[in-house]
């Protein structure tokens, strides 16, 4: 099946037929209908207002947090979330999100970097774009990516509209030009209607800040916050093993310090960091945030991730360092400033320090990460998109995952 | 190591000197205060009025749980409710307890002298670790762990009172992100951080503290409404902080009253982690402010500090420090009273300072000295005492701050609000809508279709998700959801029954 699903990709340029979608394993549940409609439902996890947009519901809104930083402990409220969207827009987002049509030669759809069977990275060091060669850094997971307030690795973008522009128009991702994408769009009768739906106030014929829209709507409905760690953190503590436990005490112990940066509940603070890991042989030194910013205090500074799901977005660090959690936790006891190359002057960040941790600490903080899986709102695979390209263009081996 | 490390707060110091030196040629160092007036701070008169009473009244309401000597502290966490007190008898526990439940008092009992020791053996991470709100950790000494002795993270209304913590690690008291509490009569030592360490809390007293040998004293780092009084700091690296620290997620510091405290003889080597903030603390001084406003400093006892009395800084204080574009690096609006300051700058650490002193420029390092910009800030009697940086500083228009008794408030700080009905919901999309949507099939039959069979029912459904049974050939068997108290249960079930949409 694998191999028939590569084949029809292949064999499917922007400008050919359809495939015949109904060989596309789906296994879920969108009803196989003519043409294509919008729901008019809002994905799992949100509720569909009296105004017609869908907001975000969760167990962590019975808590607050201080200054409504979204930090703290275990029932501490989020930072404030972006939501709002019609259903509809978020529907349109998702057949954008998996069409390729959205690159230079429809060989790589958003999802083919960030596939839902990979929380949403892509399994590789750094990502590879239209050219077949790897781009400069790995793709972040866009799980709860709806709280952050800054993106890209070095946190160069304020805005997820802004930030895609970065892979769809960059010659060595997608490739595609603002003009050439926007054409193809409104060159397909369906993609028009289906924009005509979502955004019915809009003038005639797509524009970006449209199709930006629509996928930022779909990007924001990545909600992942019912992990067994959740289940502990709201008061059922026979959700973790006593491993789990003694895991999660070493992850927020002033020893190793992860809860510092990587803060509950979002496991992340929003901040940067410089923490001086190293780039993969061969490349030069990546200056991180000090590009977009010209401070020289931001070299090798990058945005501190979240780390739900976490298990699922191997390799880890700005460009796939490590091949395993084990070695990406072992990191941070090997020494302040072991592995900056000699020369690089950095001001590696103060919790960057030697906690000694011990292997069975190692052990423990592993088996903790791996309760903060929850893919439990996975958003549905499209069955077929408007293009007529199979949503599993460039990530055809994860087919089989969403039988 | 530590002269290395101040090195750079010195030279940017000895830069401002020279600078002194050259505008003011001419001009004695004891000229007489002749400082246009500040307006009167009016920051500390908006405190909300609270009294901190709450703190008096006690939370136990349920059960007690005896820990004798041999038992495990953890296992009476376990079996512990909100409300309850757990009572640990004299002993040695070696454990790390960690509290993820509200309102629960752990009560060391003190028997003849006899104290309940928590013992880390350098072998343990942290002593304390909680996330419940209305902590109360009391009566304990702990020692030889390698992280925190008592960290609280998040947790509101707290009260870390009559510990003894020695060489407990990094911090020895740590509350953070926390509003509402109080540190009272603890005493600590051997901490190569900061011995006690508030970090990004909200309305939080620190008093009675005795702490000694430490790197700093006591910390009050990106936090409001702090009253640090009454505290005894003898010979740390430096005695009582009040710092913004670039780069965390809460970015201010501000309306900070040091009042009452005997600052004295901080002199101790430098014992601080490679990298970490304090490591670039110089040795020898009493009060540092970096980069916070509001901060008042009065009536305190400030004394025999070798490098200064009084340190205001911006982020260029730490070798460490890297910039942070959201936070204001300025101490502004600060405010110092009347206190007492004497044989401070006697012997400072670094040959820079000493240069300056052996040329005859000055006698002694000053007793105060500002180091970057910062706007609004006055003094009272500034001839008192030898100082460099204050020349735009004003005359203080007050006094005294006598009029705030505590920044605690009156009451804990309630839960959020939220009514079942609510609760319900959240767990309705957060949780149900994984499987169920309203009227289309997904993982688990559709909601309309559940509402058919149970109508009227709720509690047919919070039985049945709690331990549910396949129920249909053509759906897979529905997980349980025991992981929701039986009170969520019911609330979604209720909700579930009146979603249309």
């Amino acid at each position: 099946m694998v191999a028939i699903a590569a084949a029809i990709a292949m064999g499917c340029g922007h400008e050919g037929p359809s495939p015949t979608p109904s060989i596309i394993p789906d296994g879920r549940t969108e009803a196989v209908q003519e043409g294509f409609h919008l729901a008019e439902a809002c994905p799992p996890g949100f509720e569909l207002t009296d105004e017609g947009v869908c907001r975000l519901r969760n167990l962590y809104q019975q808590y607050g947090s201080l200054k409504d930083k979204g930090v703290g402990g275990l029932k501490t409220g989020l930072p404030p979330v972006r939501d709002g969207f019609a259903p509809q827009q978020i529907d349109l987002g998702r057949l954008l999100f998996f069409d390729p049509v959205l690159s230079k030669d429809s060989s790589l759809s958003c999802a083919s970097c960030h596939r839902p069977d990979k929380g949403f990275t892509d399994g590789k060091a750094r990502s590879e774009g239209v050219l077949g060669l790897p781009v400069g850094r790995s793709a972040p997971s866009l799980w709860n990516v709806a709280f952050q307030e800054r993106f890209f690795w070095d946190a160069r973008a304020a805005t997820l509209e802004e930030q895609m522009q970065g892979p769809l128009f960059a010659a060595d991702e997608m490739g595609n030009t603002p003009e050439q994408l926007l054409a193809t769009l409104n060159g397909n009768a369906e993609y028009v209607r289906l924009f005509s739906e979502a955004f019915p106030d809009g003038a005639k014929g797509i524009a970006l800040p449209q199709v930006l829209h629509a996928i930022s709507a779909f990007e924001t409905s990545l909600i992942s916050l019912n992990s067994r760690y959740d289940q502990y953190a709201h008061g059922h503590h026979a959700a973790l093993t006593q491993n789990e436990q003694d895991g999660l005490n070493v992850f927020r112990s002033f020893v190793a310090r992860c809860a510092e940066c990587h803060t509950p509940p979002l496991f992340t603070n929003r901040e940067l960091a410089v923490i001086g890991t190293p780039d993969p042989d061969g490349m030069p030194f990546d200056q991180g945030a000090q590009k977009p910013t010209g401070d020289t205090d931001q070299r090798g500074a990058f945005k501190i991730p979240s780390l739900r799901n976490i298990a699922k977005t191997a390799p880890y660090m700005h460009s796939g360092r490590f091949a395993t959690l084990r070695e990406a936790a072992k990191f941070y006891t090997e020494g302040r400033g072991h592995a900056v190359p000699k020369g690089e002057k950095l001001k590696l960040h103060w919790h960057i320090w030697e906690p000694e941790l011990s292997d069975r600490d190692l052990d423990l903080l592993v088996e903790f990460l791996h309760t903060l899986t929850d893919e439990s709102l996975m958003p549905r695979i499209p069955k077929s998109l408007p293009s007529g390209s199979s949503p599993y263009t460039g990530w055809e081996d994860g087919i089989d995952k969403f039988k | 190591m530590s002269k290395i490390r101040s090195s750079k707060f010195i030279a940017v110091l000895v830069a401002i000197v020279f600078l002194a030196i050259g505008l003011f040629a001419g001009r004695a160092i004891f000229k007489p205060a002749d400082l246009p007036p500040a307006l009167p701070p009016t920051f500390f008169q908006q405190a909300d009025g609270g009294t901190g009473n709450w703190t008096q009244k006690g939370v136990f309401s349920g059960t007690i749980h005896e820990v004798k000597n041999g038992q495990v502290i953890q296992d009476a966490v376990r079996k512990a409710v909100p409300g309850d007190l757990i009572r640990v008898w004299p002993g040695t526990y070696n454990e790390t307890v960690y509290i993820d439940k509200d309102n629960i008092t752990i009560q060391g009992v003190i028997v003849k002298g006899e104290w309940p020791v928590l013992d880390g053996k350098k072998v343990l991470n942290d002593g304390f670790l909680y996330s419940g709100n209305g902590m109360v950790i009391e009566n304990f000494v702990i020692k030889d762990y390698k992280g925190n002795g008592i960290m609280g993270q998040a947790g509101n209304n707290f009260i870390i009172r009559n510990n003894r913590v020695h060489d407990a690690g990094v911090y020895g008291i740590f509350p953070e992100y926390g509003t509402n509490g109080l540190v009272e009569r603890n005493v600590l030592s051997g901490i190569e951080d900061a011995a006690i360490y508030m970090g990004m809390c909200d309305n939080i007293d620190v008093r009675y503290n005795y702490v000694y040998e430490s790197v700093a004293g006591i910390e009050i780092e990106n936090c409001r409404h702090a009253l640090v009084e009454y505290n005894y700091c003898f010979n740390n690296t430096g005695g009582i902080l009040a710092f913004i620290t670039p780069g965390l997620p809460i970015k201010t510091c501000y309306d900070v009253i040091i009042r009452n405290n005997y600052v004295f003889e901080n002199n101790h080597p430098n014992f601080g982690a490679e990298g970490s903030i304090v490591a670039s603390l110089p040795s020898g001084t009493g009060i540092i402010v970096m980069a916070a406003d509001e901060v008042v400093i009065e009536n305190n006892i400030i004394a025999g500090n070798k490098n200064l009395g009084i340190a205001i800084t911006d982020f260029s204080f730490g070798a460490n420090m890297r910039s942070d574009p959201d936070s204001d690096p300025n101490p502004d609006r600060l405010v110092i009273l009347d206190n007492l300051m004497y044989d401070n700058g006697l012997d400072p650490s670094t040959e820079e300072i000493r240069t300056l002193m052996s040329t005859g420029v000055i006698k002694r390092a000053p007793d105060i000295a500002v180091v970057g910009n910062g706007s609004g800030s006055c003094i009272l009697n500034k001839g008192a005492y030898q100082t460099y940086g204050l020349d735009n500083w004003g005359q203080c228009q007050i006094a005294s701050t006598a009029s705030v008794k505590t920044y605690m408030l009156s009451e804990p700080v309630p839960p959020r609000d939220v009514t079942l009905e609510e609760k319900g919901k959240m767990t309705y999309y957060g949780v149900c809508s994984g499987c169920h949507s309203y009227s289309v099939r997904m993982v688990g039959p559709p909601t309309q279709v559940i509402q058919a069979l149970y109508k009227g029912n709720p509690q047919g459904i919070a039985d049945y998700i709690a331990n549910p049974a396949r129920k249909r050939e053509d759906y897979p068997e529905m997980p349980p959801q025991n992981y929701l108290s039986e009170e969520t249960r019911l609330a979604v079930a209720e909700y579930m029954l009146t979603v249309d949409k």
